[in-house]
């Protein structure tokens, strides 16, 4: 018996090159909304029935229920099997642009660097996850020395004497800085007469906005010809109603003031204090410190900088860092450590209270903790090292493109991002930028424009972070000079953008129409009727 | 049904290729067609039209005969409904305003007028208030925010407005005046306003977020300023649609584009010339209240003349509240105030830094400069 001569394949075929452009599409499902799924009877989850013992020994366990507290109809909840619920989320989660699965560039000012699953993972614990805020402290002392060790580091990175966790965002932490501001000058009888705070235009919108919750009047520094926050405004600005100047540096501009000792030391002149917003500290770790700026508070924002991660949806994380004479107003508790144990304090008569439940964003807290623990003090400045680099390449090659300029500081270097303007290719095509950035999700990737102040024409502020590497750079750059070139020549092509997603455009006009708005199924069911 | 109302002006923009700096004025006219201009302001006209013709089922186009919006109409491939008479090739302003008149009148949904800054001056002097229009760029100058960034746009941004996708926002109407453009001097006018339909991307001049945040801002700015009054001080107060959220925050009717006075929350006097203003101010504490005019960016000397320097001075420095929406100064890009009273001691006194009132306790440290 023989066997049959196997058949010749041939030889093997070259695989298909590596896409110049990678052509992207999303998944479309047609998914309804999850209530729209519900059937009558279906369980995800159907628990046993109790054993005959138990019954008599609990009795109705609604019984002791206040009447108060007793739903008199059963809430409207969708009933699906669990495999429907699994697959209705996975559906969803295919039909977007994730954060794992584009280059994310193009969301300037949100520092998307890629953030290490180990430290989800450590997070996301049974150690961790299962703790009760009010558990005897004895037995949570490692998360408190987490904390304790963080506070720690963040005295280093930013010279400051005193940290507090506690903010549960980098705008609830200028709000606590705010807070402990108004504290410093009410103890010295100044409260009522420092009634205004200073900040700039090019700063995080936050700081005018927290200064303005808090019931400061707002005074604002427009950029002056090179980009600078106008130094002479500033001059005309300062008072003895001055309380402090917030301000960011880099501005979202990407542009360091490098007088920034003298905007400091004119507001101290006059009896103010500076807060500096670090919410673009990422190209200054371990380079240059809020305290050697002559600040005497700042705030970071973890989940930027720090890593933990920035999912445009939180959670987030503020730190606050302070000078030892701003320490009394410090929100309660403070953690402290006494050489064998840490506890909680809270007798703290000159503090500003809380600024949220508990002690702050513990997951949080955790992985930066770790990120920080990785990299160490060396690690931090190449981390800063590194985000300057990609940024400073990626904004030599986005200035080849044509129609498209970064305003301000011409021929300077930028920090850590760059606010661009597509104003020459707006003017040459019609094509705007908001467009562009809809069509770079056919190619697998987006940009945001900016948020306000919508000073540059046709923005687009890229932060590249020290996570994206020169090719994943290069397939950036090329997405963008593909989408200006076809402005030039084919701009319908970009102005119907995008083509391959699963929801093409949305009316954005709606976003402000609270009759269009429906956050709950219950608000579309009325807001439909009528 | 909807019907739009088409109306060309088909002398628009005709200065602007031959180096006229604009087109108003019968004597420009014949002097641009003698150098070859071409009037393209018919063609655009088909462009804005072309985006709507996926609508012709459900719309008619209500127009005026041959070049004033019948030629574009059936270029873009309607059968539009004709109105009204002209006398072609000799068509003026008073014809806009005719079209205008009829339109309104048959109650069309929308009125589309291609032009200039002068365009729509004539459609604002003959259009029922709050009555909603669009331009569709056509003119050499355009300073007024009632039209569209292109052609296309104002009829993308048309067939939204149909189909309830887009909302009104009052815009402002602005000129030059064009003999002192024509002199090298830059001069801009507040005409009036127009309701237009709005989508953030497709008009031109946008900066606000969202169409009530202009005047949510101007009532804000209000709010401030009515806190600030004193007992037996007349404010001065200059034209604009901000400072026309004052007069009705005092729930007092005020002039959009002439300077009126306030005392103690009563108009004490209305459209007054600089003389009244001397008068007032002599003997009196007074303040002015003003707010940059167009996208120059003027403080001072440019449709608020009637505040002239010797009013300034009497008045003093420290007794002006610069009161601006934080967009408008936006729309200037944060660049410089600018001042020209035609008194170089007064522009030097004004010259330097005002604290800029640009919403409830917000302020802008602005730079004047003359």
């Amino acid at each position: 018996m023989t066997h049959p001569t196997p058949k010749k394949l041939g030889a093997p075929k070259a695989v298909a090159p590596k896409p110049a452009l990678r052509r992207f599409h999303q998944a479309s499902w047609d998914e309804p909304v999850v209530f729209e799924l519900s059937s009558a009877g279906q369980r995800g989850v159907l628990p046993p029935e109790p054993e005959a013992a138990i019954v008599q020994a609990a009795g109705d366990v609604f019984d002791n229920l206040p009447a108060s507290l007793k739903r008199k109809t059963a809430p409207a909840l969708p009933e699906m099997s669990q495999v429907h619920v699994l697959r209705h989320y996975m559906r969803l989660s295919q039909e977007n642009l994730g954060v794992d699965l584009n280059i994310d560039v193009g969301q300037g000012t949100c520092t998307m660097k890629y953030s290490p699953k180990v430290n989800d993972q450590l997070a996301r614990s049974h150690k961790l996850s299962e703790l009760h805020p009010l558990q005897p402290l004895s037995t949570v002392q490692g998360i408190l020395e987490v904390m304790y060790r963080l506070e720690e580091m963040l005295k280093e990175i930013s010279g400051m004497d005193h940290v507090t966790l506690q903010p549960g965002a980098g705008s609830a932490a200028i709000y606590a800085n705010i807070a402990m501001i108004r504290a410093f000058h009410e103890s010295r009888g100044e409260g009522r007469k420092r009634s205004e705070i200073i900040t700039s235009s090019f700063s995080h919108p936050s700081n005018a906005a927290a200064a303005k919750v808090a019931g400061y009047k707002i005074i604002t520094l427009p950029p002056d010809a090179d980009g600078y926050p106008d130094f002479e405004a500033l001059k005309a600005a300062v008072s003895e109603r001055t309380a402090a100047l917030l301000i960011t540096n880099p501005e979202d501009t990407g542009i360091f003031n490098s007088r920034i000792v003298e905007f400091v030391d004119l507001v101290h002149a006059a009896g103010g204090l500076c807060a500096y917003d670090q919410a673009n500290a990422n190209g200054l770790l371990g380079i240059t410190r809020a305290r050697d700026a002559g600040f005497d508070v700042c705030h970071f924002n973890l989940h930027k900088t720090f890593s933990t991660p920035h999912g445009c949806g939180g959670p987030a994380s503020g730190a606050c860092c302070v000078k030892k004479e701003m320490a009394p107003f410090l929100p309660i508790p403070t953690i402290e450590f006494d050489g064998t144990s840490y506890h909680l304090d809270f007798n703290r008569p000159q503090s500003v209270g809380k600024i949220r439940p508990w002690y702050g964003v513990t997951g949080n807290m955790l992985k930066a903790y770790a990120w920080i623990m990785s990299l160490g003090a060396d690690g931090l400045r190449e981390v800063a090292e590194i985000a300057v680099l990609n940024n400073n390449y990626l904004l030599n090659k986005v200035l080849e493109i044509r129609g498209v300029s970064a305003p301000y500081a011409k021929g300077k270097r930028r920090i850590e991002q760059v606010r661009y303007s597509w104003e020459g290719l707006t003017n040459d095509t019609g094509v705007h930028s908001e467009e562009i950035g809809f069509r770079a999700a056919d190619f697998g990737t987006h940009y945001w424009t900016s948020h306000h102040p919508f000073v540059v024409p046709e923005p687009m502020t890229l932060e590249p972070t020290e996570s994206y590497s020169r090719e994943d750079l290069d397939e950036y750059i090329t997405i963008l000079k593909h989408i200006a070139n076809e402005a030039y020549t084919n701009p319908e092509i970009v102005q119907t953008a995008p083509h391959n997603s699963t929801v093409h455009k949305i009316d954005q006009e709606s976003f402000d129409d609270p009759d269009a708005w429906a956050v709950t199924w219950r608000a579309y069911k009325r807001k439909l009727k009528k | 049904m909807n019907r739009i109302g088409l109306i060309v002006n088909p002398l628009a923009g005709i200065g602007g290729r031959v180096g006229l700096k604009g087109s108003d004025g019968v004597e420009t006219q014949r002097r641009a067609l003698e150098l070859g201009a071409i009037p393209e302001s018919l063609h655009r006209a088909t462009l804005s039209l072309i985006p709507l013709l996926g609508l012709r089922g459900t719309l008619e186009v209500v127009t005026f005969p041959r070049e004033m919006g019948e030629t574009s109409a059936r270029e873009a491939g309607f059968t539009p409904k004709v109105i009204g008479e002209i006398h072609s090739g000799l068509t003026t302003a008073k014809d806009t305003c005719r079209a205008v008149n009829k339109m309104s009148a048959l109650r069309v949904d929308l009125i589309l007028f291609a032009g200039g800054d002068g365009t729509a001056r004539d459609v604002c002097s003959a259009i029922p208030a709050q009555f909603p229009c669009l331009g569709i760029p056509a003119g050499v100058k355009i300073h007024s925010a009632v039209y569209a960034t292109n052609p296309k746009h104002a009829g993308e941004l048309a067939g939204m407005y149909l189909k309830g996708r887009a909302r009104l926002r009052e815009a402002e109407v602005l000129d030059l005046d064009e003999d002192a453009y024509r002199a090298g001097r830059m001069s801009t006018r507040l005409y009036g306003t127009l309701h237009v339909p709005y989508r953030p991307l497709l008009l031109q001049n946008q900066k606000a977020p969202s169409p009530a945040s202009e005047a949510r801002q101007a009532e804000a700015i209000a709010a401030d300023v009515v806190e600030q009054m004193q007992a037996g001080v007349a404010y001065i107060l200059g034209p604009g649609t901000t400072t026309r959220a004052i007069a009705r925050a005092l729930t007092v009717e005020k002039t959009l584009v002439g300077v009126d006075v306030v005392r103690d929350g009563q108009l004490i006097a209305k459209d007054v010339t600089q003389a009244q203003l001397l008068n007032l101010t002599q003997t009196k504490p007074a303040r002015i209240i003003v707010t940059p005019i167009g996208g120059q960016g003027f403080l001072f000397g440019r449709g608020n003349q009637q505040i002239g320097p010797e009013v300034i001075r009497q008045v003093g420095r420290g007794n002006i509240i610069v009161v601006s929406t934080s967009d408008k100064l936006r729309a200037l890009r944060l660049q410089p105030l600018i001042v020209d009273t035609g008194d170089a001691e007064v522009d030097a006194l004004l010259a330097g830094y005002f604290s800029v009132v640009t919403g409830y306790k917000e302020r802008m440290v602005y730079k004047v400069v003359y």
